[in-house]
């Protein structure tokens, strides 16, 4: 899932300093999950800015709600009414930068501002701990190494690893932190496929990750009309 | 001849390689550069020009590569993949063979969030590149020389005429992996390695037999790494913080020893340190000599370049030979 993490109040506040009628939406999908930007967080960041409006003597008045996906247009659609219907000045996501994102499209002369840090696709390895495990890079290599993905998880994204900076486990950038590699090789000992980590693997073609621009996925049987335009997602 | 080299030429003639490592100022002072290379001329066959050593900014390895070269050092250059992409790094090399550097050392580099390793403030918010690996840039090399190809597949004219190396941790985590990622390096095309410093000569001897039976000894000039150390403290941080670097207790012991035999004189003390450091460096030079498959060594001396003559005559490794070239 996407991983976030809440934005300080005050960092939040500093957004919709100008505002007088503000909504806080949450995202009932992986924000909820992450315990970023769900229901429950929805009302604590609302009660924190009334609270610290309030003792700045400033009248703003707050609104609530939250939707089971922000960056689907049928969930998404319910928010756009009621800002319309309740002349809503400001909008705070908390959703992922997704959310952010598709919010901003679709109210067009309202300002969406983000109230999470989105961080990464990740797995929770333990309550309230989660750990990036995918770096969306559009061309899945994890056939290659065990299931476990060197570009997310290795501080330099090499795919003919380990460095020479792997110690005890860990990356040279952190003790806290596995090093990618050694979970590797960890895992095809485990599994006897160790032998294959002597192939070496060519230099990788970036254009299916970021540095493409922005990527597209269209479904031939759900949008065939996009799909005839040309998918130029790779 | 790949390269003509010096390197090159006098690992093809059998003779005992010697690299040294000059590291860049962090201004752009050529006369701090030049001076290092009057000091160190005639001491080894190449000379290794670090790239933004220890994630922090320095002056660039291919200027004080050609700085060196005024002064008739050969240089190797050394290349990072955290500061360049593949566009980048093919431009630079290019470049650098225009310029008459004919050696290159393939790394990935230190991670920027090292900064000298909290010493100095460095850049760790930076982005890195690391659009190839080391490995990768290794084959990229090898390509640009040998085909004629740029990584993308357009043709080079006049093919880059470089000896192409590559880094190896031979103690380095997991271990049982390292003579397999030895392996990819030499079919990478690496014609010679430069180890991490390397103190355990026990354990380094062991990994070296692994590797002279899978032959690669033979396909690679294998050039052991000597850091020289100057104190006990510093041995202290390679064993506890420099990944792939231990130091038996032994020469710990001795530096301890050497330590506290001035008292409480801390100049005597200091000195006595650095004296225990190079006679430390000149045994490890002769250990690692007598490994079967070590073609060289490597010897860094971390701003104290001026102790590395005396420690190479020491070693017998002075004069170096000459071969002479094709011209």
């Amino acid at each position: 899932m996407i991983v976030a993490e809440r934005k300080p109040l005050s960092e939040i506040r500093s957004f919709v300093e100008d505002f007088h009628r503000i909504l806080i939406v949450g995202c009932g999908t992986c924000a909820t999950v992450c315990l970023a930007g769900g229901e429950a967080e929805v009302k604590v960041v609302g009660s924190g800015l009334r609270i610290s409006f309030l003792q700045d003597e400033k009248e703003v008045e707050i609104l609530e709600d939250c939707v089971t996906r922000q960056c689907e247009p049928e969930f998404v659609e319910k928010i756009q009414q009621r800002v319309q219907d309740e002349s809503v000045e400001a909008v705070v996501s908390l959703g992922c930068g997704v959310g952010v994102n598709f919010l901003a499209e679709k109210l067009e002369t309202v300002p969406v501002f983000p109230g999470v840090n989105t961080k990464f696709f990740g797995a929770a390895v333990e309550p309230g701990v989660w750990i990036e495990m995918c770096a969306g890079c559009g061309n899945c290599i994890l056939h290659l190494t065990g299931g476990i993905c060197p570009i997310a998880r290795c501080s330099k994204s090499i795919l003919n690893g380990p460095c020479g900076g792997s110690q005890d486990g860990k990356c040279e950038i952190n003790p806290d932190v596995d090093c990618g590699w050694a979970l590797i090789v960890e895992r095809m000992k485990k599994l006897g496929t160790l032998d294959r980590l002597g192939e070496i693997i060519p230099p990788r073609d970036w254009s299916t990750s970021h540095h493409g621009g922005p990527r597209k996925v269209v479904h031939e049987e759900v949008a065939p009309l996009a799909a005839e335009k040309g998918d130029d997602s790779q | 001849m790949k390269s003509d080299s010096n390197l090159e030429r006098i690992l093809e003639a059998g003779h005992f390689a010697v690299t040294v490592e000059i590291g860049p100022p962090m201004d752009c002072n050529a006369e701090e550069v030049l001076k290092k290379a009057r000091l160190l001329k005639g001491v080894a066959d190449a000379f290794n020009i670090t790239d933004n050593q220890t994630a922090v900014v320095r002056m660039s390895s291919i200027a004080a590569a050609v700085l060196i070269m005024r002064e008739g050092l050969e240089p190797v250059m050394q290349m990072t993949c955290r500061d360049r992409n593949r566009l980048a790094i093919q431009a630079d090399i290019l470049g650098a063979c225009a310029l008459g550097i004919r050696n290159c050392l393939c790394i990935a580099g230190d991670h920027q969030s090292f900064g000298a390793a909290g010493r100095l403030k460095g850049h760790p918010g930076a982005r890195n590149v690391y659009d190839v690996d080391s490995i990768q840039l290794v084959s990229i090399l090898k390509g640009m020389r040998d085909d004629g190809r740029q990584q993308g597949g357009d043709a080079i004219e006049t093919r880059p005429p470089l000896l192409v190396g590559a880094a190896w941790t031979p103690l380095g985590d997991p271990v049982e992996i390292r003579p397999l990622r030895l392996k990819k390096k030499v079919e990478a095309g690496a014609d010679f390695i430069q180890t991490q410093g390397v103190y355990d000569i026990a354990r380094f001897k062991e990994q070296m037999k692994i590797i002279c039976d899978m032959g690669l000894h033979e396909r690679t000039a294998i050039l052991a790494g000597i850091i020289v150390p100057r104190n006990l403290g510093m041995l202290k941080y390679m064993d506890s913080s420099v990944a792939g670097v231990n130091i038996p207790e032994e020469l710990m012991k001795r530096m301890a020893k050497a330590r506290d035999a001035a008292g409480k004189d801390k100049k005597q003390a200091s000195r006595n340190q650095a004296e225990e450091g190079i006679k430390i460096s000149v045994e490890l030079i002769e250990q690692a000599r007598d490994i079967p498959g070590v073609k060289g060594v490597h010897i860094q001396a971390i701003e104290w370049e001026h102790r590395v003559p005396e420690i190479l005559k020491k070693a017998g490794l002075l004069p170096r030979p000459v071969v002479p070239g094709k011209e």
